[in-house]
């Protein structure tokens, strides 16, 4: 839990409208260590999801560095980036984002299929994912025959299937009621707990944050002390 | 293989959209395959020649008539097998719909410069012995549910009167190219009334069949026989049987050159329908494709699902077109047999509207793929939140 698994140095991030430009993060300093479960909070336009998406490399800085695990993510190309997130990072977005068209099974799969694991590697591997999330028995179901609570915990169990180190979850309880939501929170708890797994998590509800053993909220794009 | 499996399903996504794209395709396929069959059907009689057949006209035009006496002298020419005579008849059967052609021919050797034309020996002899025996085709048999034996009146247009006719043979094509919707009648029995009816026009032939022994030698015996007749009355253009089927097709080269735009019109057609429902697919699913980028799918799988999806939509819509366009093919061949007597959809054609078809299912991917691949992950995670 010493290690530090995400360091963010000077990260500074605008957006450009026209000619304006809008900052969004100033100047971050940030070390998330190994094993660690962050919350980030704060206000709508604070810049929390910016800086999880700048994380997760699938947006750039426009100054400072990100690293992950030792290695600078903001440095890496496209392709690379892509390859790195498929074996580092496990996202989990706030309205699930399930592939209508696929079962839970196909859609913890998709990971998989860019690995050269076997077919039955990868069953093994899906089965296990979801029996964590408790739906086992839910395997041959589509999202639209699934609650949200079960969306989202299909959508963890695609998050957790290819045993990335770092999870990072955006608003994950957002658009869940409370007993889904808190669910939800302690699967993310047991996954933390069990499983060593890092999380990062932004949120609004200060009842999910709860969950967090670090709590950071950010204001008008700087970090505030928690 | 659960990429093709993504594939497939999002393919049956929109079924209703999937379903009328496909049908639209086919249509468009199908009009495609019949418009380039009708234009193939044009160049049928031209495709059916042989180079050891000359025909010898009226330099002026067609519709002008040469002395029989001619054949003796082309005869002679070096090089020159054998010489039969034709004269267009223009008949009308019951009504002017029943249109076919009818030949007035030598029937001593016509049918001998035509091997292709199969008669059976013994239908041949009451053809020599009949003088209104008639020998016509298979498809014009079928077409009006003729018989040997059958008695058959024409009304003459070019040669006035009403025409008898005794049905006695029957012949086939040797070749899928050889038209089976003529009529053939002796020439002499035509001669012979017109000598009693209209002195003037007796003696008269419409164009003399020459055959050669020596396919290279057609330029040089066309100018000798051109040559002998030069200066007189009827001077004669003597060219290859290919040269003279394809000065009737250059008469509608301006329909054939409408039908060829046509034709490649469809396929823009079929691009636009196509490139529109991929648009909206792609359009659709911006969310879906920056879920699977986050997850570290490439620019190349995103490539394979749009192209997957493009090309099995236009694989289906290829096929469905191909597979309806046999029976109404078949359809349109009867319906157009007394203009185009070979109809026929050829494997040529089906390569080209099955290339055609992969080329617009792959052409329509293009734009939708650019676009996929160039938003931004976040961008296009932003359109669900």
């Amino acid at each position: 839990m010493n290690n530090s698994l995400v360091k963010i140095e000077n990260v500074s991030k605008s957006y450009w409208r026209d000619k304006l430009e809008i900052p969004v993060l100033r100047n971050i300093d940030l070390i998330i260590p190994e094993g660690g479960f962050v919350s980030l909070m704060g206000p709508s336009g604070s810049g929390k999801t910016t800086l999880l998406n700048l994380i997760a490399g699938i947006d750039r800085p426009s100054a400072g560095k990100v690293s992950v695990n030792n290695e600078e993510v903001s440095s890496l190309s496209e392709g690379e980036l892509a390859k790195w997130r498929s074996r580092n990072i496990g996202f989990i977005f706030q309205f699930y984002n399930l592939m209508p068209v696929l079962t839970a099974f196909e859609n913890v799969e998709l990971p998989l299929l860019l690995t050269k694991m076997s077919k039955s590697e990868r069953r093994k591997q899906v089965e296990t994912a979801l029996s964590i999330v408790g739906l086992q028995d839910r395997m041959s179901h589509y999202p639209n025959q699934l609650s949200g609570g079960q969306e989202q915990r299909v959508a963890i169990a695609r998050a957790v299937v290819s045993d990335p180190n770092l999870l990072l979850a955006d608003e994950p309880t957002g658009d869940l009621d409370k007993q889904s939501a808190e669910d939800v929170m302690e699967l993310l708890s047991q996954l933390n707990k069990e499983f060593n797994k890092t999380i990062i998590m932004v949120t609004h509800d200060p009842r999910a944050a709860e969950h967090a053993k670090i709590k950071h909220t950010l204001d008008k794009g700087e970090l505030e002390k928690a | 293989m659960r990429v093709f499996k993504l594939i497939t399903k999002n393919t049956g996504r929109h079924l209703l959209r999937t379903l009328l794209t496909v049908l639209g395709l086919s249509i468009a396929v199908i009009a495609f395959i019949i418009i380039r069959t009708t234009v193939d059907a044009w160049y049928a009689g031209a495709e059916a020649s042989s180079p050891n057949r000359l025909v010898t006209r009226h330099a002026v035009s067609l519709t002008f008539d040469l002395p029989l006496a001619y054949k003796e002298k082309i005869m002679k020419v070096d090089g020159v097998k054998d010489v039969s005579q034709g004269n267009w008849f223009a008949g009308q059967y019951i009504d002017d719909k029943n249109f076919f052609a009818q030949f007035a021919i030598n029937h001593t050797n016509y049918l001998d410069i035509y091997p292709e034309i199969l008669v059976p020996e013994d239908q041949m002899e009451r053809f020599y012995k009949e003088k209104n025996g008639a020998i016509v085709g298979q498809g014009l048999i079928d077409r009006f549910g003729w018989t040997l034996g059958n008695k058959i009146q024409l009304t003459g247009t070019i040669y006035p009167g009403n025409w008898d006719f005794t049905i006695v043979g029957i012949y086939t094509g040797a070749k899928e190219v050889t038209d089976e919707n003529t009529f053939f009648f002796r020439w002499d029995y035509l001669d012979e009334k017109m000598r009693e009816d209209m002195p003037g026009r007796a003696g008269r032939v419409g164009w003399f069949i020459v055959e050669i022994k020596d396919p290279t030698q057609a330029a040089v015996i066309s100018e000798k026989v051109d040559a002998f007749f030069k200066n007189s009355q009827n001077e004669t253009l003597t060219e290859t049987e290919e040269a003279f089927n394809l000065s009737f097709v250059s008469m509608g080269s301006s329909i054939v050159t409408g039908l060829n735009i046509v034709s490649f019109m469809v396929i823009g057609i079929i691009l636009l329908v196509l490139g529109n429902t991929m648009a909206m697919t792609a359009r659709e699913r911006v969310s879906e494709y920056a879920v699977l980028k986050t997850l570290g799918f490439r620019p190349g799988h995103l490539v394979g699902l749009i192209f997957g999806e493009s090309l099995m939509i236009a694989i289906l819509g290829g096929i469905m077109g191909i597979l309806l366009t046999i029976p109404i093919a078949s359809v349109v061949k009867i319906a157009l047999s007394a203009f185009f007597p070979i109809y026929t959809i050829s494997p040529l054609t089906i390569v080209l509207a099955s290339s055609m078809t992969i080329l617009v299912g792959l052409l329509a991917a293009i734009f939708p793929t650019l676009k996929a691949v160039r938003t931004k992950i976040v961008d296009g995670l932003r359109i669900i939140d």
